[in-house]
């Protein structure tokens, strides 16, 4: 019988090194070294043909304060910060409406949603270019009403228009599965209780749906910031945001631990904002 | 005085009628009772009530004037919600104070009304707990404040003890009554569970696939049901069907029974025999109308109740009597009854049969 | 419905606003005209051109070696791990360690290998896109597959050990089977977001062999011609189907169950 125990506890160890050992070695060895590696690169200088040459420095850190880069990054948070408002006011309505609808068209709009992000990045991208062009179909029909035509493509907003359609569908999800968990009687209580339609949606639905609405900016905003290839697409490359910046440090200027300043920046915003997510869902509490 | 007067709703759902024009007065201060089985229109009603739902057809008046035409959210009708409904974001005393809030009182008058309806249901000192922090039956005191603090002229309870222990149940059971005293607000309490609805109401009304059976007192439901349906439905009853005679309801099979005077002769009535109305006596020569074998006894402490099997009857009879029973499983007995504690259901009346 | 009239303004504007541009790239697609902005009548002319160009062929040949080395590598390594985090520690933070390559900006996670790879010294080529996108190809398994497993009855497992059965063979015939709609499902995710990826292949594949996005990526950037129409619509009617019989495949394995 003694003999069984360690038998036992190494039968608990080994099936645990089976079945996690090689995913976890994996995810070590590409993923956790890489990122220990660019955020030690962070506090050395340059090297003169990119990589490091290992003597500490802060100056990586302090030249974010320069105002070439801060007017990028200030930027780049306000393009995103635009995508992001503009994804939660054309989502929310959407994802309310899909969560009220008969099951069978639920899924159809669902699908509906996801179709789109399902096909290439950058041919999404590229439609955009052919739809904007100065002779696309948008001018086109300014000028078929008699309209001057407008400039569109190489703008902001083409960028933000790019940005949206790239990320929609995350908010749109996240936001779904939060309304079509609230309890519908929630509504019907605050109404017995005396509120109009508006206020309670301000009291009730909205608060319980924020870990959703947060979810949904998370899932915009950072790879808004992060992307690099809309901006020189739809952008023309006039607006530098912060994911081109960070590509121009790797690819071009070869000062990886600038590029990697950067890079800590954006991963320093992903986990502010996952952890008002953790607060919101927190506060909206468990189901009553 | 009447408060609500609801005359001729009907709702259909698709194919199926949940309301069949559905008429009841409902006085002011009482406390009654809507109950059935599920599927019956209870909730249906209630939700017409709240103003979640609106019916087909029919009017429901509230003081005189139209119910109907008033948005939910204006109605002096609150409910406490089966599934309770508290805002889970929300303390206590703001779940309380939501509805005062939202009739834009003075902020000193909320903060005392919430401090003394919190004081009247007991839980002052979790006025600062989320509902996830509370026990069932303190959440149900707090769906109750929540309701009752706003004052409504009706008070609606979907439900209101089933989502609770056995224990809990009858001290709440207890406490809903003494506060429907205290406040005097009307209550309408919605439910499945007959005890729930005999040792709460002052009156109840039986409903029944859609329509409304019989309203009445409890004991009077008891003694006297008027349908086939409620006969069958509240309490236990042994039922025979037959035709009406001068001395009593000719069954097949049995005879004439003992039965008091009701409907015309000549026509089909149900007669229905409380268990505990019902005398066993030993077989001596000749006399009493039915002979029975005792199939099984069963003691329940205060009472005994004895299964017995009829010839030429399919169900079995059931007695109930006081203490332990004095007859044996296989013995023969006398079955009696006095014509008048028994109850005799015209069934034309309703197409509703006990199932 | 009724009751949120003006809700259904956004509503149909996210449809419309999803769609427009996918229908223009179509309809473009069979424009006779050079220019790709004026109709000049019915034409299957770009869809020739876009056959007989070599960049695009090896570019698809390289996206589907990576696509098929990377799901299949992921499917392995991502299912064992699902099963390891359900039923072998209840440690959040391996829980959160597995997801973190989804949540990642992809931007990161390349700069991350470039520079690791640069400090190994591995050359670049189609290996170090496929181990590129196995990091997260293999946390997007690892999410559905533990997502099926959450759904799953530990008592059948208990069942075959009370039976007699040894671990392996346990998960061999009760936890593999039960699981694999959800390793389908799993393996069909990773297979097409390694088709679609750009980012992380653009930092980590060698200028010589380029995968299908980056050969999309540099004729976008040099100017548009109608043989991009072409391949969108191509691309588009291959992603469709491929959603589309997924999501009827997922329905059927439920229906089955």
């Amino acid at each position: 019988m003694t003999a069984r125990q360690p038998a036992r506890f190494l039968g608990k160890a080994a099936g645990r090194l089976a079945t996690m050992g090689p995913g976890f070695g994996f995810l070590t060895v590409f993923m956790l070294v890489p990122l220990a590696l660019v955020l030690s690169y962070t506090v050395f200088r340059r090297g003169r043909f990119g990589g490091v040459v290992y003597e500490p420095t802060g100056e990586n850190f302090t030249r974010l304060a320069d105002p070439l880069y801060l007017d990028v990054v200030i930027g780049s948070v306000k393009l995103a910060a635009i995508t992001t408002l503009l994804a939660l006011l054309l989502g929310y309505p959407t994802a309310y409406l899909i969560a009220k609808l008969p099951a069978r068209w639920k899924v159809i709009a669902l699908v509906a949603v996801v179709l789109p992000f399902w096909t290439n990045f950058l041919i999404r991208t590229y439609a955009w270019i052919v739809l904007l062009n100065s002779e696309g179909p948008v001018n086109s029909g300014l000028k078929a009403l008699g309209l001057e035509p407008v400039k569109l493509l190489y703008t902001d907003g083409a960028i933000v228009a790019g940005l949206l359609y790239a990320y929609l569908p995350l908010m749109i999800l996240p936001l779904y599965s939060a309304v079509e968990k609230l309890d519908p009687e929630l509504r019907e209580a605050s109404a017995n209780l005396g509120a109009r339609p508006a206020r309670t949606f301000w009291s009730v639905t909205l608060p319980l749906s924020l870990p959703g609405v947060l979810t949904g900016c998370v899932f915009v905003f950072v790879p808004s910031l992060g992307n690099f290839v809309i901006p020189e697409l739809l952008g023309g490359g006039r607006r530098i945001m912060v994911g081109n910046l960070i590509r121009d440090q790797f690819l071009k200027a070869r000062d990886w631990p600038f590029g990697s300043v950067l890079a800590l920046a954006v991963i320093a915003v992903l986990v502010l904002l996952l952890f008002a997510q953790a607060w919101a869902s927190r506060r909206a509490g468990r189901g009553a | 005085m009447t408060l609500i007067s609801i005359d001729g709703v009907s709702r259909r759902f698709g194919e199926v009628t949940a309301l069949d024009s559905v008429s009841l007065d409902i006085r002011q201060g009482e406390f009654f009772a809507l109950l059935g089985p599920s599927g019956c229109g209870k909730t249906t009603l209630l939700r017409i009530l709240a103003g979640f739902e609106q019916p087909d057809t029919g009017s429901v008046r509230l003081d005189g004037s139209d119910l109907l035409a008033i948005p939910a959210h204006r109605r002096p009708v609150n409910l406490m919600f089966q599934s309770y409904a508290l805002f889970p974001h929300m303390s206590v005393e703001k779940n309380v104070a939501y509805g005062l809030e939202r009739e834009r009182l003075p902020r000193a008058e909320i903060r005392e009304r919430v401090a003394a309806v919190l004081e009247t249901v007991g839980l002052t000192a979790q006025a600062r707990r989320r509902p996830h922090e509370l026990s069932g039956g303190q959440r149900q005191r707090v769906a109750l404040a929540r309701a009752v603090v706003k004052r409504p002229r009706l008070l609606l309870l979907d439900e209101p003890l089933s989502a609770l222990d056995k224990k809990v149940r009858s001290e709440m059971q207890l406490e809903l009554k003494r506060l429907q005293h205290e406040v005097g607000i009307t209550f309408v309490v919605v439910t499945h569970d007959q005890e729930e609805a005999m040792s709460l109401a002052d009156r109840i009304a039986v409903m029944n696939g859609g329509r409304v059976e019989q309203v009445d007192a409890p004991a009077d439901l008891y003694e006297r049901p008027r349908t086939p349906f409620v006969a069958g439905f509240i309490g236990a009853n042994n039922l025979f069907t037959g035709k009406v005679t001068e001395k009593g309801l000719e069954v097949d099979g049995l005879g004439v029974l003992p039965a008091p005077a009701g409907p015309v002769e000549g026509e089909t009535a149900m007669l229905a025999v409380r268990p505990e109305r019902i005398r066993l006596d030993p077989v001596t020569e000749d006399q009493g109308v039915l002979r029975g074998r005792v199939v099984d006894v069963s003691f329940y402490g205060g009472v005994s109740h004895v299964a017995l099997s009829l010839a030429g009857h399919d169900r079995n009879l059931l007695a109930a009597t006081q203490g332990r029973a004095r007859v044996e499983t296989g013995a023969e007995v006398v079955i009696a009854w006095d014509a008048d504690d028994a109850a005799l259901v015209p069934t034309e009346v309703s197409g509703g049969q006990p199932s | 419905m009724r009751r949120h009239g003006w809700l259904r303004l956004p509503f149909w504007l996210t449809y419309l606003f999803l769609y427009a541009p996918i229908v223009v790239l179509v309809v473009m697609s069979f424009n006779r005209n050079k220019s790709p902005y004026t109709w000049g009548g019915f034409s299957l002319d770009w869809y020739g051109r876009l056959a007989e160009n070599d960049s695009i062929r090896t570019g698809l040949v390289n996206t589907l070696i990576v696509a098929f080395g990377s799901t299949v590598l992921s499917t392995v390594l991502g299912t064992l791990l699902a099963v390891g985090l359900a039923r072998h520690t209840r440690s959040r933070l391996l829980d959160a360690l597995s997801t973190l390559p989804a949540i990642l900006p992809d931007l990161v996670i390349a700069i991350g290998l470039l520079v690791f790879y640069t400090a190994i010294k591995l050359t670049l080529g189609l290996h170090s896109v496929l181990i590129a996108h196995t990091v997260f190809g293999m946390a997007f398994v690892t999410a559905v597959v533990r997502a099926r497993l959450g759904g799953m009855d530990t008592s059948l497992e208990e069942a075959s050990r009370d039976l007699g059965a040894a671990p392996l063979t346990t998960f061999v015939k009760i936890t593999l089977p039960t699981l694999a709609p959800g390793i389908v499902a799993g393996a069909l995710l990773a297979f097409t977001l390694s088709l679609d990826e750009f980012v992380i292949a653009f930092f980590t594949a060698a200028p010589s062999e380029p995968t299908l996005p980056i050969v999309i990526y540099s004729m976008v950037r040099f100017g548009v011609t109608p043989e991009i129409n072409a391949l969108a619509t191509l691309l588009l009617a291959v992603s469709f189907t491929v959603v589309i019989v997924a999501q009827r495949l997922t329905r059927l394995t439920e229906a089955l169950r």
